[in-house]
């Protein structure tokens, strides 16, 4: 029987956090955050799909406003696949771990008050592993999208969602990314103990209308596209872009990120 | 009122076990539900059979030995109720019941419907304790606390160290137990002194136990016979995660135990 102090590893300080079941889930909760403020942000910039006339020169602008911002887009990036492996490294872990604690299944378990968000967050994160492969294999790199090019995101969409597979699956995996937030917004914090005794803990105002407006905003777009609501069939101006590369006060790694994607830019439109 | 029971029937800890149904007659609504299976042991040792082995003592909900997951809810369908404090009248006649010990690999079945919990004693072991120097007791009111902190104190101390919480947790996780131990210490001022090492070193005696992790389905706060909040848990954390930052580092010469 193990006795209190094996309890004393003579692993280091970050390797004892990481080894234990509240260490691997305050990491959970920690990239968990990282990545809902990026999917806030993710979110705001594609409603910009909803400008009217002159959408496709906004999401234009921003597509090369992202790539300006020297090299600060690939800090961005790293942090973000960082928190993913880190994420879904401690998921599997620790439901390893959650399915060796109960080797014999109760022959009837009645549920009392977890949601089903709760229940399927293991589900939905593998969906969302998924999505997200595809996502960027979609309209990142342009793979499968008709008449796909670089810096035009307003009309890869339209032309991506007229695949009605895809429109399934996008909205598919936003809804549970909202059911993924509606249990995750909530516990994340929880987990990292920013909770005063509460007389209703299972309440979680918050993460409704995280989880509410986040579905909503990502779901709007694809929905948008397949009722036809993007009609903005103004040329995207490449001036911009190029204006911006020869600015003052861009740093060399900026420039070059910046020199890929003005080329890219520049192609002509088909 | 007569009732089915379907009762997980073990013969020890190493045997294979099976569901068994037993046919109840003429149960009073008032008996408890161990009283009910009282009854039926009685039969069972009429007949010649071994009777149904169930962990109980006090029988009036405060010593934590009674235990049993009834229709798939740990401690039957009352809410903040022990099973021995829980009665025939929230049945209705002619129902089947399924009764199964609690299910963890840290609370392995030592016969029937007993399990073994010292895994929960070990756990306390590992930091649930406050270090003084005896000598004469103290005066009751030398340290003042805060009527919040103590109640808080009190609502956590409240834990009988039953197991319904990870018996009714999917992950099989101590989580409010070992929660619950760390708050009733840690909010009083004479827990402060090993408050993060305290956490520290429970949690991983949690972990060496086999138990698995919080995701927080709120399950155990649903199943716990003294409504322990899952705040405690929270706390736990924030604990944990403090003293993992900042608690020196153990030496083998001392410490706490």
């Amino acid at each position: 029987m193990p006795t209190p102090d094996e309890a004393r590893s003579p692993a280091s300080r970050v390797r004892r956090f990481w080894d234990s079941s509240v260490g691997k889930k305050v990491v959970m909760a920690v990239t968990g955050i990282i990545g809902i403020g990026f999917v806030l942000g993710h979110m705001a910039g594609n409603l910009q799909m909803f400008k009217g006339a002159g959408a496709a020169q906004a999401m234009h602008d921003y597509a090369v406003l992202l790539r300006s911002t020297g090299g600060l887009l690939y800090v961005m990036r790293g942090i973000l696949v960082g928190a993913i492996v880190l994420h879904v490294t401690a998921a599997l872990q620790l439901t390893a771990r959650n399915r060796a604690a109960r080797p014999v299944p109760y022959a009837k378990r009645t549920p009392q008050v977890s949601t089903l968000a709760s229940r399927t967050m293991r589900y939905g994160g593998v969906l969302l592993m998924a999505f997200i492969v595809f996502h960027i294999a979609d309209m990142t790199l342009g793979i499968g999208v008709p008449g796909f090019r670089h810096l035009d995101p307003y009309n890869n969409l339209r032309n991506g969602f007229t695949r009605w597979w895809a429109v399934l699956f996008y909205v598919l995996a936003m809804l549970s990314l909202g059911f993924h937030l509606f249990h995750g917004a909530w516990a994340s914090l929880r987990t990292l103990g920013a909770r005063r005794p509460s007389a209703a803990p299972l309440h979680r105002n918050m993460a409704v209308a995280i989880a509410v407006v986040t579905a909503a905003g990502l779901v709007a777009v694809p929905i948008a596209a397949v009722l036809g609501l993007f009609r903005d069939d103004m040329p995207v101006s490449e001036a911009m872009s190029t204006a911006r590369a020869g600015a003052p006060g861009i740093t060399p790694a900026g420039a070059a990120a910046i020199g890929t994607a003005s080329a890219a830019a520049s192609v002509p439109r088909a | 009122m007569n009732l089915t029971l379907r009762v997980w029937r073990q013969a020890g800890p190493a045997a294979a076990g099976q569901f068994v149904e037993y046919p109840v007659r003429d149960i009073s609504t008032e008996m408890s539900f161990l009283e009910m299976l009282d009854v039926v042991n009685e039969q069972l040792t009429e007949q010649g059979d071994a009777p149904i082995a169930f962990d109980h003592d006090c029988r009036e909900g405060i010593c934590g030995m009674c235990s049993l997951m009834i229709d798939g809810v740990a401690h039957g369908p009352m809410q903040a109720t022990t099973t021995c404090q829980l009665h025939m009248r929230s049945f209705r006649d002619g129902d089947s019941i399924t009764v199964e010990p609690w299910r963890a690999q840290a609370f392995p079945v030592l016969r029937d419907l007993c399990v073994d919990r010292t895994a929960f004693d070990r756990i306390v072991q590992a930091g649930g304790f406050v270090s003084i120097t005896t000598g004469n007791a103290p005066d009751g009111n030398a340290i003042a606390i805060p009527k919040p902190d103590a109640d808080a104190a009190m609502d956590a101390a409240a834990c009988i160290g039953c197991g319904a919480c990870v018996a009714a947790c999917p992950n099989g996780s101590a989580s409010l137990f070992t929660a619950a131990k760390i708050s009733h210490l840690g909010h009083l001022p004479q827990g402060q002194p090993e408050r993060y090492r305290r956490a520290l070193r429970m949690v991983a005696q949690m972990d060496l136990e086999t138990f698995g992790g919080c995701t927080l389905f709120g399950e155990c706060q649903a199943a716990c016979p003294k409504e322990i909040s899952i705040d405690t848990i929270a706390r736990m954390n924030r604990d944990y995660i403090f003293g993992a930052a900042f608690e020196q580092e153990e030496s083998r010469a001392g410490g706490a135990g």
